[in-house]
């Protein structure tokens, strides 16, 4: 698994390369809560991954949980449409801001208020 | 910001004590039972037997035939008769585990060990095997239900089971993949968890408020699956009567059923349906198991103990009371556990609102098939404070004859499913003699068999999954299950159904028009019935299943809710969802007390009272096909209210004397089911003014609905 890493517009664009898995997920974890900053916006761009199982959906949620707790917005692009499926069946995708592609995601995000109540 | 101990980092249960079969392992926690994660890593797994002398943890890499670990527990880590043992670097998602459990031979069958079989983990909060629907099973599989490793977190958003009283539910029984799985339901999904949830404005545009889901624990559709020698057809357990994993949700109602990810599906789906002000009831069948008989396959508890999880007869053999095989030995300490801490599973990690029980007669059985005075699962069911909100609902019989409608041991907390009324309403509808006395018992909340429990301890209904369906119940006179390959024998022989006139579908428009008033006329009973009233899927759109009165074989356009019928059949959809909101807007017909003829709220009115064709003289002749009922109460802002029910199943018509109200207050129309749509219902609140208000003509086998209001200003 690989994590690029660049930023655009002020939002942090994380690129995850490889397995998101039950072996990477740990890893993949501690790389994204490392960065993930107060008060900002982060995309994760997904349209780089191979397999994801489970524990990679749970990482994403955890991350989900850890931003929500920043005042965070995370964005979602590069979904595979059984991720998608599974997402939407799941119910996780209203945790996310799902993007087309980067540019739209980068404008969509850029309209989430920055300042957000309801840290839980 | 003090530092924390870090359980994972300092916790010394974090370490192994030594290896078995190249694992890093400890002594296990003999609590809870089961495989859980462990804070500070690893998996904990334990198992308990009562008679076992050994048990290995066997571990596959997730869909490999053979195992890639077997794992004798150290009998040194077993306390009591539990086996326990926490194992180390799991690659936990990609696990599935089982155990071989040793035991001795005796002479009888009370015991079954059987060490060369892979046993699955009766705790097991999910199974792979049958992840996706109707995929065929590899019948060469050596374990093919398998116990998976899962994640229970959530995020629940702050979601409460609902806690509606039981005065205001209105139950809609449906199954998960039946209700959208026909192309006309037009979902993304269809045939399941993450499907039903695009159906909840549906039910809701509806006004039922409490969704009771057929059996939704994993269990396997391919039990006893054969081909119908004459259709063809592949037939399947569609119904999933038959347990396998108690902890589990059914992998293949799941979208994510491939990826594991049922459990949050089916989160999801309860947390969206209580967003909806829905409750959701599971039915669970814990009175016998997908093992079946002495001949049927060992999945868990017959290899593992036998002789404490099946009543058994003294040689050894299974007792039938369920009539699929086996009865799951209920009121043994053992298994009351087991069953109470599953049910507090299904209520605190799913936030399930209640549960209906399968044959639960058999759940007051003793070991030994004697019905007990005073059964202790039944009881602790009653009393525990995890299920203190749940509703708990008894299907009060079973197959070994048992029949406890009225009697079932209740602790003055379990209701039931009122087979009675389902029976007199059905023979009063069809136009029986004899039945006028039975019918106001019935109407009022059976207080002939409710009355120290109360009204809501009824739950009401006309037709449910097992036999005819509404439009059935009007359609046919007896059943159709020769699709079921087992010509015709199988159903139940008395269905109380009167077919109009001609036996199934008829282009004859006077009795296609008997029928539909007909089950408008057992909507207005059943809707205006004190009590909890239970409807089934499809009946509000009149859905067909062509006379099979038993179709739980059936994984096809017999059993699956049709679609286009919303809006071919929108006159009863609208009479039906008026109906509801007219119970939801009139207090007096859903009160939890049994009204018995007097004036509790000092309206100047019976609660009750029984009227004919003179008011006040009601017939009560074993001749009598003409009743009218007049309810008075309060309304939901406290002003008097009135409401007249008169349903005439004579084939005359019939004019009744009404009886006066207050002054100041007229009789409205609300229901006529004789009158052409759009008068045979109004919106409730919106009822016209009865042109005559000292009497009203009730057209043959029709209703009449009347709410006193108000004149207008």
């Amino acid at each position: 698994m690989d994590i690029k890493q660049s930023r655009s517009d002020g939002i942090l664009v994380l690129k995850l390369i490889g397995d998101l898995d039950g072996r990477t997920a740990p890893e993949v974890q501690s790389r994204i809560l490392e960065v993930l900053p107060s008060d900002e916006r982060v995309l994760l761009d997904l349209s780089g991954l191979g397999v994801l199982t489970s524990a990679g959906l749970r990482t994403m949620l955890l991350v989900y949980r850890q931003a929500q707790s920043r005042n965070s917005t995370v964005g979602l692009v590069g979904l595979s449409e059984e991720l998608h499926g599974v997402l939407a069946a799941t119910g996780f995708l209203a945790f996310f801001v799902v993007s087309d592609s980067v540019d739209d995601a980068l404008a969509e995000l850029a309209e989430v208020p920055v300042e957000r109540t309801g840290a839980r | 910001m003090t530092d924390v101990i870090r359980a994972d980092l300092d916790w010394v249960d974090s370490f192994p004590t030594q290896q078995v079969a190249g694992y890093d392992v400890r002594p296990g926690r003999t609590m809870p039972f089961g495989a859980t994660m462990v804070t500070g890593g690893g998996i904990n797994f334990s198992i308990y037997s009562s008679a076992a002398s050994a048990v290995t943890l066997v571990l596959f890499k997730a869909g490999e035939p053979e195992p890639v670990a077997e794992l004798p527990i150290p009998d040194e880590f077993r306390i009591g008769s539990v086996w326990s043992m926490t194992v180390f670097n799991l690659d936990y998602e990609n696990i599935e585990y089982g155990y071989r459990v040793f035991g001795p031979a005796t002479e009888d069958f009370r015991d079954r060990f059987d060490h060369t079989q892979i046993l699955a983990d009766p705790y097991a909060r999910a199974f792979s095997g049958r992840n996706e629907w109707g995929q065929e099973p590899d019948r060469s599989n050596i374990y093919p239900y398998r116990s998976r490793l899962t994640f229970e977190d959530f995020d629940w958003e702050g979601d409460q089971p609902l806690r509606i009283p039981s005065v205001d539910l209105v139950i809609y029984e449906l199954h998960v993949r039946g209700f959208t799985k026909d192309p006309s339901s037009q979902v993304a999904q269809p045939g399941t968890y993450a499907g039903l949830i695009e159906k909840i404005p549906y039910l809701k545009e509806l006004g039922v408020n409490c969704v009771e889901l057929m059996p939704v624990f994993e269990f396997d559709e391919f039990e006893n699956s054969r081909i119908n020698d004459e259709t063809g057809e592949r037939l399947y357990n569609f119904w999933g009567y038959s347990t396998v994993g108690f902890f589990a949700p059914k992998a293949g109602f799941a979208a994510t059923g491939k990826f594991g990810m049922q459990r949050d599906e089916f989160k999801n789906l309860v947390k969206e349906f209580h967003k909806a002000g829905i409750e959701v009831v599971l039915d669970v069948v814990f009175n016998h198991t997908a093992e079946g008989n002495e001949f049927g396959p060992t999945i868990h508890f017959r290899g593992l103990d036998n002789r404490t999880y099946y009543m058994l007869t003294p040689e050894g053999f299974y007792y039938n009371f369920s009539g699929t095989g086996n009865t799951l030995n209920c009121n043994s300490p053992i298994v009351r556990e087991y069953v109470l801490s599953c049910l507090r599973f299904w209520a605190s990690e799913y936030h399930v609102d209640g549960f209906r029980f399968d044959l639960a007669a058999i759940l007051g059985r003793g070991p030994d098939g004697a019905p007990l005075e005073n059964p202790p699962l039944l009881e602790s069911m009653a009393f525990d404070p995890v299920l203190t909100d749940c509703l708990l609902i008894a299907e009060a019989w079973d197959a070994g004859g048992l029949y406890q409608v009225g009697s079932f041991p209740n602790y003055r907390r379990w209701s039931e499913w009122n087979g009675k009324y389902r029976d007199t309403v059905r023979r009063w509808i069809k136009g029986d003699e004899g039945v006028v006395g039975d019918l106001a018992t019935r109407l009022v909340g059976s207080p002939d068999l409710y009355w120290a429990r109360g009204a809501c301890s009824s739950i009401n209904f006309i037709t449910c999954h097992d036999g005819f369906n509404l439009a059935d119940m009007v359609s046919y006179n007896d059943k159709h299950n020769e699709a079921n390959g087992e010509h015709n024998n199988d159903g139940a022989n008395d269905n109380n159904s009167w077919n109009c006139g001609a036996e199934g579908p008829t282009d004859d428009p006077e009795i296609q028009r008997t029928r539909i008033r007909q089950m408008k006329n057992a909507m207005v009973l059943l809707l205006t019935s004190q009590g909890v009233p239970m409807i089934l899927a499809g009946d509000e759109v009149a859905r067909t299943q062509q006379g099979n009165n038993n179709a739980y074989c059936h994984d096809s356009e017999l059993t699956w809710f049709d679609w286009n019928l919303v809006e071919e059949n929108r006159e009863m959809l609208r009479f039906v969802s008026n109906m509801i909101g007219f119970r939801h807007a009139h207090p007096s017909l859903r009160e939890g007390h049994h009204p018995h003829g007097g004036d509790p709220v000092g309206c100047g009115y019976p609660d009750v009272s029984w009227h004919g064709s003179r008011a006040w003289q009601p017939d009560w002749s074993e001749q009598s096909r003409v009743i009218a009922m007049m309810r008075n109460g309060h309304n939901i802002t406290g002003d008097d209210n009135h409401v007249y029910v008169a349903s005439n199943t004579h084939w005359e018509e019939h004019r009744l004397e009404l009886p006066g109200l207050p002054d100041g207050m007229r009789w409205h129309l609300f229901a006529d089911t004789a009158a052409a749509a759009p008068a045979d219902v109004a919106v409730p609140g919106q009822e016209p003014l009865l042109d005559d208000q000292h009497g009203i003509t009730v057209g043959a086998r029709s209703s009449v609905v009347l709410v006193g209001r108000p004149m207008a200003a």
